[in-house]
C-alpha cells in the first residue's frame, strides 16, 4: 500500500469539490435532513460523524444519486448533479456490507464499473459480445486497471476468487478496489469498516488514510465511530437531527464543541454535565464551586459546565476545593483508571481519570472530592449552545 | 454559483422519479398483463357466468340469476359428488397427515436408512399420478390384480374395489393417502429439523425421560403450528382430487365416486353447460377459499411464533 | 428424537418403515415387474413376482411405437421447459419491481398478487377455455403454455427471496452503471438461483405430471403431453394388454423419478421450500 502506481491525476482544483446547498429530505412524516449546507474542498477527507438516525447515510445517499432529495442542491466539482444518475456522477461507493456480487469473481467485481463505462449493449451480451468488433483491445485495458487496483491493494491472489470465499478484510479491500478502478471524483464510505473485527479495523483505519494521501482524492466517510472519524479525517461533520452541528477538524471537535451535543457525542469516557448559575461577578457557581467565567450573564441564569474525564483530579477524602462525592465505582483498564463519583443530588455520576497505581488510594465506597481546573471547563447555555468567556470570545472574533 | 445552486432542479429531478416509476412499469408490466387475462378476469367472468344459461358455442346467454345454483343443489348428482368430496377429505386429510407425521418421526429417530426411506416415501410425490393410477387399477383388478392375488393367498376374498359402490370411494381415498403421505412428511421434516436441539437437552434436564415425554413437552407443542398448516394444505389439495376419479372410475359406479371437479369437467367440457359448470365451479371455489384463507391466518400466527 | 433409540427401538422402526417402504414401492414395483412380462404370464391369476420368460423388449417397443410415444415424451419436455422459461422471463423482473423498487401503485399491486394465490387453476379453467375457443389458440403448444406463463406463486416466492438481498448491491450496481433491467438479469437472476431452483422443480414436477388442463385443452394426437399420453394408450388398447401398458406407464414416470433419484436432496429440498410457502 506504500508505493500507488495509478496514473497521475491532472491537477484541476475543483475537479472533487462538493459544494452541497439547502438540502430537506423527508421520510413521510419523519425529516431526516433538515437544511444541510457543506463545502468539501477537492482531495479533503470528510467524515460525517454522528448516531445512528442522524441522517448522515441519507446525506451520502443523496450525493450518490440513490436517493432523491426534497429541496437544495449537490454539486461535484462545480457540475449540478441533480439530474444526473448515480453511474453519471462520478463518484464511487464503498458499502457498508461491501455490496460485492456473489456470483462474480473477484476480478469480475473490480471490472464491472468499468465494462458497464467502456463496453457497449452489444458488447456486454455474454458470449456474443466476444464476437463484436472492438471487444478485445478495450477487455485488454480493463484487465490491465483490474490488475494495478489489485497491486495496489495487494489482492492480487484473490482475483479468481468468490466473494463467499474471502475473509471480512479481504471484502473490504475489493469492495475498495472496484470503487477505486472507475477513478472518481470523489470517493463515498458508508460505515465500511464497522463489519470489521476491533484489531483489523484499527488496521483498516491507517490503511483507508494511506490511501486517501496517495489517492490524493476528496473522500466522503460516513460513520458512527468518533474514533475513525477522529484518527482519519481532514475535517468532520458532526451530524445530529438532520442537520451538522459543527464542521471542524478533529481536535477542535473535541476540544472546542459548538454545541453540547457535539460535546457529549464526541470523547469516551463521556464528558461530564453539571448545572451551574451565573453569579452575576464574573464566574459561575457549580454546587457551591466558584468557577471564574467572565461572560455577560446576569445573576442566576442557568447554564452548563462540562468537563472531560481527563481534565479533573481526584482527591481522597473531602476537600473544599473539589466536589464533594462518594466513589461508587472503579473501572481499571491497566492504562486507565477511571472513578465514578457520585455527587448528592445528581443521578449521573462525575467520571474522572487518575493514574492506574493510586487504585488502591480509592477504595469504593469512600468519600472523594474532584477538582477542575477552571481553564479546562466548558460551558454552555441552557439550550447547549457554546458559551465562552469575553476574552477568547473577542479572539476568536478577531482571529 | 453557490447561490444559484441553492435552486433546487425540480423538473430534472421529477424526471429521474418517472424514470423509476417507468422502470417499475416496464417491469411488472407484463406479469400484471397476464394476472389480468389469465387470473383475475376469468375469476370474475366465471362467477357471472355462473348467473347465465351460458352453452358453449352458444350465440346468446341469458341472465338467469342463482336458477344454476337452485338447479344445482336439487340434484341428486351434485349433491352425491359435494357429499363425496367432503367424505374424501375427510378420510384423505386426517390418515395421510398422522402418516406423514409417523414417518417423519421415525425416519428422524434414527440414522440408518435414513435416506433411503426418505427418497421411498417420497416417492409417490414425484410419479406421474395419472401414469400410477392405471398401476393402480392394474393392481387392483379384480382377479389379475396384485391385491387380490395377495390376499386369496392368505385366504381371505377380495372385492372388485373399483366397480364395487361400497369400496369404490375409499379405494380413492387410499390412493390419494398413498400419494400424500410422502409430501406432508418432508414437511413435518422441515418442522422437525426447525426445532434447536437445546429445547430436548433442556427437557432433559427439566426431567423429560421417555421418547413419549419429550413428545409430548418439546415435538408436538413445537410442530402444531406445522401441523396445522399441513392439515389445512392437504386439505386443498384433497379438493382439488380429479386425475384418479377421471382414469379409474369416470365418476362411477353409480356416482359413487362422483366428486367436484369431476362434475364441473363432465358438466363443462362434456355436456357443454358452461353456465352450470361455471356455478359448480363457484361452489368449489368457496371451499378452496375457505381452506385458503384460514392458511392464510395460520401461515401469519406461524410467522409470529418464530 | 436427537437421542440414539434403545436396540429394541432401532428394530422396531425398521420393522415399521420397512412395511410402509413396501405399501409405497409395491405400485413401481409391480408396474415394472409387469412390464417385463409376456402377457399369457399377466393373465394367470396367482402371484408370481419374476417372469419366467422375459419380454421387456417387446413391451416397451409396444408401448413406444403403438402409440408415438416418443413424440408425448417430446411435447411434455417442450411444454415443461417453455412453460418454466416464461415463467422466469415474465414473473422475476416483476418480483424484482414489487421487492426493490418504490412506485405508486406497488401496494395494490402486491394485494393483487397475494390475492390471486388463493384462485386454484382449476377455477379459471372454463373463462380460459372461452377465451381460446374465441381466438382460435384450442389445441395448440400455446394454449398448453400460456395460461401458465403468470405463476403468482413464483412472484410471491421470488419477492420474498429478493426482499432478503440487500439493497447495497442493488445500489452498487446503480453506481456501477447497471439500468433496472441489467440489475434484473445480471445481479439479480444469478443472485437468486437457488430459490430459482426450488422453484423450477416444483414448475416442472406440477406441469410434467398435470393432466387436467391438457385433458381440457387437447384435443389432437400430436399435442399429447406424457400424462394424456399413457391415458390414451390405455384408452386404445382397452386396458388389456398391461405389459406395454406397464411399459408405457414407466416410460412416463421414468424421467421424472430418475432426475429425483439423481438429485434427491435438491427435489426434496425444493419441493418442502415451496410447500411451504405455498
Amino acid at each position: 500500500m506504500t508505493t500507488v502506481a495509478l496514473a497521475p491525476r491532472v491537477a484541476e482544483g475543483a475537479r472533487g469539490r462538493v459544494t452541497i446547498r439547502g438540502l430537506t429530505k423527508s421520510f413521510g412524516a419523519t425529516r431526516v435532513l433538515r437544511g444541510v449546507d457543506l463545502d468539501i474542498a477537492d482531495g479533503e477527507f470528510v467524515t460525517v460523524l454522528g448516531p445512528s438516525g442522524c441522517g448522515k447515510s441519507t446525506l451520502m445517499r443523496i450525493i450518490a444519486g440513490l436517493e432523491r432529495q426534497d429541496g437544495g442542491s449537490v454539486a461535484i466539482g462545480g457540475r449540478a448533479v441533480d439530474a444526473l444518475r448515480p453511474d453519471q456522477r462520478d463518484i464511487a461507493m464503498v458499502f457498508q456490507s461491501y455490496a460485492l456480487y456473489p456470483h462474480l469473481t473477484v476480478r469480475d467485481n473490480i471490472a464491472l464499473p468499468l465494462r458497464m463505462r467502456r463496453l457497449t449493449f452489444a458488447q456486454r451480451l455474454p458470449l456474443v459480445g466476444r464476437l463484436v468488433p472492438g471487444v478485445r483491445p478495450t477487455e485488454r485495458a480493463i484487465d490491465e486497471a483490474v490488475r494495478r487496483v489489485a497491486a495496489v491493494l495487494q489482492i492480487e491472489p484473490l482475483l479468481a476468487r468468490k466473494p463467499g470465499q474471502l475473509s471480512g478484510g479481504q471484502k473490504q479491500r475489493v469492495a475498495v478496489g472496484r470503487a477505486m478502478v472507475r477513478e472518481p471524483r470523489v470517493f463515498l464510505m458508508d460505515e465500511p469498516l464497522s463489519n470489521l473485527d476491533a484489531e483489523l479495523r484499527v488496521h483498516m483505519r491507517a490503511e483507508i488514510a494511506e490511501l486517501h494521501r496517495a489517492l490524493a482524492t476528496t473522500f466522503i466517510y460516513v460513520t458512527h465511530d468518533q474514533a475513525e472519524a477522529m484518527t482519519m479525517s481532514d475535517r468532520v461533520v458532526v451530524m445530529m437531527d438532520g442537520r451538522p452541528l459543527q464542521v471542524a477538524p478533529p481536535a477542535r471537535i473535541y476540544d472546542d464543541p459548538e454545541d453540547i451535543r457535539v460535546a457529549r457525542f464526541v470523547g469516551s469516557p463521556r464528558i461530564n454535565v453539571l448545572p451551574a448559575a451565573a453569579t452575576g461577578r464574573g464566574s459561575l457557581d457549580m454546587r457551591g464551586l466558584e468557577l471564574p467565567f467572565d461572560a455577560d450573564l446576569a445573576a442566576g441564569t442557568a447554564v452548563q459546565a462540562a468537563f472531560r474525564p481527563g481534565m479533573a483530579t481526584a482527591v481522597r477524602g473531602s476537600d473544599p476545593s473539589g466536589l464533594a462525592g462518594v466513589l461508587r465505582h472503579r473501572e481499571n483498564l491497566g492504562s486507565d483508571l477511571f472513578l465514578h463519583v457520585a455527587l448528592p443530588g445528581i443521578e449521573a455520576p462525575v467520571v474522572v481519570r487518575v493514574d492506574p497505581t493510586a487504585v488502591a488510594d480509592f477504595p469504593v465506597g469512600e468519600a472523594v472530592s474532584v477538582r477542575v481546573p477552571p481553564a479546562h471547563a466548558l460551558v454552555f447555555d441552557a439550550a447547549g449552545a457554546r458559551l465562552r468567556p469575553r476574552a477568547s470570545a473577542a479572539m476568536r472574533r478577531h482571529g | 454559483m453557490a447561490d444559484a445552486l441553492a435552486l433546487p432542479a425540480p423538473a430534472a429531478m421529477r424526471r429521474r422519479g418517472f424514470g423509476e416509476a417507468m422502470a417499475a412499469l416496464s417491469l411488472a408490466g407484463p406479469a400484471m398483463a397476464l394476472m389480468v387475462l389469465f387470473l383475475v378476469g376469468p375469476l370474475v367472468v366465471v362467477v357471472l357466468l355462473s348467473a347465465t344459461d351460458y352453452q358453449l358455442g352458444a350465440r346468446s346467454l341469458s341472465y338467469v340469476g342463482l336458477a344454476n345454483y337452485a338447479e344445482m343443489f336439487a340434484d341428486r348428482v351434485f349433491r352425491k359428488s359435494l357429499e363425496n368430496t367432503l367424505i374424501y377429505v375427510a378420510i384423505v386429510v386426517p390418515a395421510s397427515v398422522a402418516l406423514g407425521l409417523g414417518a417423519a418421526l421415525l425416519i428422524e429417530a434414527g440414522t440408518s436408512l435414513r435416506a433411503f426411506y426418505r427418497a421411498v416415501y417420497f416417492l409417490p410425490v414425484m410419479a406421474t399420478l395419472i401414469a400410477m393410477a392405471i398401476v393402480w387399477e392394474f393392481m387392483l383388478h379384480p382377479t389379475l390384480g396384485l391385491i387380490n392375488l395377495a390376499l386369496r393367498e392368505i385366504g381371505v376374498e377380495g372385492y372388485n374395489w373399483l366397480q364395487d359402490r361400497r369400496t369404490a370411494l375409499f379405494t380413492l381415498c387410499g390412493i390419494g393417502v398413498w400419494q400424500s403421505v410422502g409430501f406432508n412428511m418432508v414437511l413435518f421434516m422441515a418442522g422437525l429439523t426447525a426445532i434447536p436441539g437445546e429445547l430436548y437437552e433442556a427437557a432433559a434436564v427439566d426431567g423429560a425421560r421417555t421418547g413419549l415425554d419429550r413428545f409430548r413437552t418439546v415435538t408436538w407443542p413445537m410442530l402444531g403450528p406445522v401441523t396445522l398448516f399441513v392439515v389445512v394444505i392437504t386439505a386443498i389439495r384433497s379438493f382439488q382430487v380429479f386425475d384418479t376419479v377421471q382414469v379409474m372410475t369416470k365418476g362411477g359406479p353409480n356416482r359413487a365416486t362422483e366428486v367436484l371437479l369431476y362434475t364441473m369437467y363432465s358438466e363443462g367440457f362434456s355436456f357443454f353447460r358452461t353456465g352450470y359448470a361455471a356455478a359448480v365451479t363457484v361452489v368449489f371455489l368457496v371451499f378452496v377459499l375457505a381452506l385458503s384463507l384460514l392458511k392464510t391466518w395460520v401461515l401469519n400466527r406461524r410467522v409470529h411464533y418464530a | 428424537m436427537r437421542r440414539p433409540l434403545g436396540p429394541v427401538g432401532a428394530v422396531l422402526r425398521h420393522v415399521v418403515l420397512m412395511a410402509g417402504a413396501a405399501v409405497m414401492l409395491a405400485p413401481f414395483v409391480w408396474m415394472v415387474l409387469t412390464s417385463f412380462k409376456p402377457q399369457a404370464e399377466i393373465l394367470v391369476a396367482e402371484l408370481r413376482l419374476l417372469p419366467t420368460r422375459w419380454a421387456a423388449a417387446e413391451n416397451y417397443a409396444t408401448a413406444m411405437t403403438r402409440v408415438p410415444m416418443l413424440r408425448f415424451l417430446v411435447n411434455g419436455a417442450v411444454v415443461t421447459a417453455a412453460i418454466f422459461v416464461l415463467q422466469v422471463l415474465v414473473n422475476l423482473p416483476c418480483a424484482y419491481a414489487l421487492a426493490k423498487l418504490r412506485f405508486r401503485g406497488r401496494g395494490v399491486m402486491f394485494a393483487v398478487v397475494l390475492l390471486c394465490l388463493l384462485i386454484p387453476h382449476h377455477v379459471v379453467a372454463i373463462p380460459i377455455y372461452i377465451l381460446f375457443h374465441q381466438v382460435g389458440l384450442l389445441d395448440s403448444y400455446a394454449a398448453l403454455v400460456l395460461p401458465f406463463a403468470i405463476s403468482v406463486f413464483g412472484i410471491f416466492l421470488m419477492r420474498q427471496f429478493f426482499m432478503t438481498v440487500p439493497n447495497d448491491l442493488i445500489d452498487a450496481a446503480r453506481i456501477d452503471g447497471l439500468g433496472e433491467f441489467g440489475i434484473v438479469w445480471r445481479i439479480m437472476l444469478p443472485t437468486a438461483v437457488p430459490a430459482i431452483t426450488a422453484f423450477g422443480i416444483f414448475s416442472v414436477v406440477a406441469h410434467w405430471n398435470d393432466y387436467f388442463w391438457p385433458l381440457i385443452v387437447v384435443g389432437s394426437e400430436e399435442l399429447y403431453t406424457p400424462p394424456l399420453g399413457v391415458a390414451f394408450f390405455r384408452l386404445n388398447d382397452q386396458g388389456t394388454e398391461y405389459g406395454p401398458l406397464m411399459a408405457a406407464a414407466t416410460i412416463v414416470i421414468l424421467p421424472l423419478v430418475a432426475a429425483f433419484l439423481v438429485a434427491q436432496r435438491r427435489f426434496i429440498e425444493g419441493i418442502t421450500f415451496t410447500g411451504m410457502k405455498n
